[in-house]
């Protein structure tokens, strides 16, 4: 390996950066489009993939539920204040579910979840790629990518979405304390309020959306990971990588499914 | 070179023949022709020819850098040579499709200069994943029982809980190598197997090496730049010099040697 690497280095200096830049961007699409080649293919890895749902969903629980108690909280503690100067304050609960639910949750979630999962599995695979682990499987003729990069682009592409709807609720839950600061309102009927301003429409495109979120923060980590070159110090590089690259994916794709929902 | 064996070809499980049958010649299991590789203009390995035979333990020997650790990661098929051909089993790796490349990936072994264990694994999970990953029917008793009896074999029983963070650099060499023979390979690639070794436990993993080819019947290609471990493992020494075979001969021939170059590396 050593061998490998000092090799590999005069030639990386030589690339010039845009071309640089165009060969990544063409790596990560072959990269993405083995995905969809290899997920259908046996042998399934269902016990490595219910490993990764846990640790990247069941963990993360307690992060995104705090956060998103929280956000509902303050959300309504702040746009209260302005209902109530044009007598609007039985709009709140309307208003911070329109906002949470279709836009604040699902990002917020996904820019945690990029910090969180991504971060973690580019420093992962990163680490397992320069110590020659992803070799090791390589040689053993078990297939790296179907173990290591479908299983974990699988769990972020379901946990997200779910850990998205967990936020939203925890969000409702936040607002309704909110609510409770200054007036007396039940949790039925603060519910009832707040989904009655929302149909299908609104619910759907939002839901549609985090399934993206979780494919690219899965993706990108996997990708950054994978191809880390060189010692222990493109480990952290695959990392912060990961998290800054799958967070402004996060923010394009949020742009495109607003344009697309806005032309439906 | 190309000799067809004598001896009856080892009779393999029906499910690693699922794709279509790979060629069964033994003698040489491995040979190599013209093998040229470089990496950003800068040439490694310039038309490299070696054959192993049977049984064979094969030490390379070169300065850093001389293209030996490139040369096994292409006769597994790590890398693709630039020129040359690799055959192994008499089945040229360059040409094999992904699933023919890993028929003949589950009869090589590779033990990685840092032994390269799974760290969020057990020493028993190291162990049990290749296992599985081949046999999905294997039982959960066999397997122990397989583990169990190659945990003895490289003499770290002790050790099947432990994580490889828990584990000294000669018992994750061990480990590396018991997770290789686990799969009864009949091919043996080692890198650097006894590089950051202290001189006692080196040669406990030379010796190992020289154990289970024997009880395993097995050829090796061992990549060193340690005297003491090719004196021990080697049948026959290859010595790279820019990018060809430069030397050969056994130890005691290379050790003799008048050649200045040569000479420089046993000194």
């Amino acid at each position: 390996m050593d061998d490998l690497t000092t090799l590999n280095q005069p030639r990386e200096e030589r690339v010039s950066p845009v071309k640089k830049f165009f060969t990544g961007i063409g790596d990560s699409i072959f990269f993405s489009a083995r995905f969809f080649k290899e997920v259908w293919l046996p042998p399934y890895q269902v016990r490595e993939f219910i490993r990764q749902c846990y640790e990247m969903g069941y963990r993360s629980v307690p992060l995104v539920g705090i956060t998103g108690f929280i956000i509902g909280l303050v959300l309504t503690i702040q746009s209260r204040p302005s209902l109530v100067q044009f007598g609007a304050e039985s709009l709140l609960p309307g208003m911070i579910s329109n906002s949470l639910i279709k836009e604040i949750g699902p990002v917020i979630t996904a820019l945690i979840c990029a910090g969180k999962i991504g971060s973690a599995i580019g420093a992962e695979l990163g680490s397992m790629k320069v110590t020659e682990q992803i070799e090791a499987m390589e040689v053993t003729a078990i297939n790296p990518y179907k173990y290591l990069v479908v299983t974990r682009v699988l769990a972020t592409t379901l946990m997200v979405p779910l850990l998205i709807i967990f936020t939203d609720t925890i969000g409702l839950l936040g607002s309704y304390a909110a609510m409770n600061i200054h007036s007396d309102i039940g949790l039925t009927r603060f519910f009832s309020v707040a989904l009655i301003h929302l149909d299908f429409s609104d619910i759907f495109p939002a839901f549609i959306k985090t399934f993206f979120f979780g494919f690219v923060i899965g993706m990108i980590g996997c990708y950054k990971g994978w191809n880390a070159t060189g010692g222990t110090e493109s480990v952290g590089k695959a990392a912060n990588s990961a998290v800054v690259t799958a967070s402004l994916a996060v923010f394009i794709l949020d742009m495109i499914a607003v344009q697309i929902t806005d032309l439906l | 070179m190309n000799t067809i064996m004598t001896e009856e070809p080892e009779i393999r499980e029906e499910s690693e023949l699922a794709v279509e049958p790979l060629l069964r010649v033994e003698t040489p299991v491995v040979e190599i022709k013209g093998l040229c590789k470089s990496f950003a203009n800068r040439a490694v390995l310039k038309g490299v020819n070696l054959t192993v035979d049977k049984g064979e333990n094969v030490v390379v020997l070169g300065k850093s850098g001389s293209g030996k650790s490139v040369l096994i990661k292409c006769v597994v098929g790590l890398m693709d040579p630039d020129q040359g051909e690799i055959q192994v089993f008499g089945n040229d790796i360059s040409t094999l499709g992904y699933k023919k490349l890993n028929e003949i990936r589950m009869r090589v072994g590779f033990l990685f200069q840092s032994a390269a264990l799974y760290d969020s694994m057990t020493v028993r999970e190291n162990l049990y994943f290749p296992l599985k990953q081949h046999d999905r029917r294997l039982s959960p008793e066999d397997a122990e029982k397989s583990i169990e009896e190659i945990l003895e074999n490289v003499g770290l029983s002790e050790a099947i809980d432990k994580m490889p963070s828990e584990l000294s650099g000669g018992m994750s060499k061990r480990i590396g190598l018991a997770r290789t023979m686990i799969l009864k390979p009949d091919i043996m690639l080692y890198d650097e197997p006894t590089t950051g070794l202290d001189t006692v436990t080196a040669r406990e993993i030379s010796e190992l090496i020289v154990c289970m080819q024997k009880k395993n019947k097995i050829s090796s290609i061992i990549i060193t730049h340690d005297l003491a471990c090719a004196k021990i493992t080697a049948d026959r020494i290859v010595m790279l010099k820019d990018g060809v075979i430069g030397a050969e001969g056994t130890y005691k021939e290379l050790s003799d040697s008048d050649d200045a170059w040569v000479k420089s590396f046993f000194r």
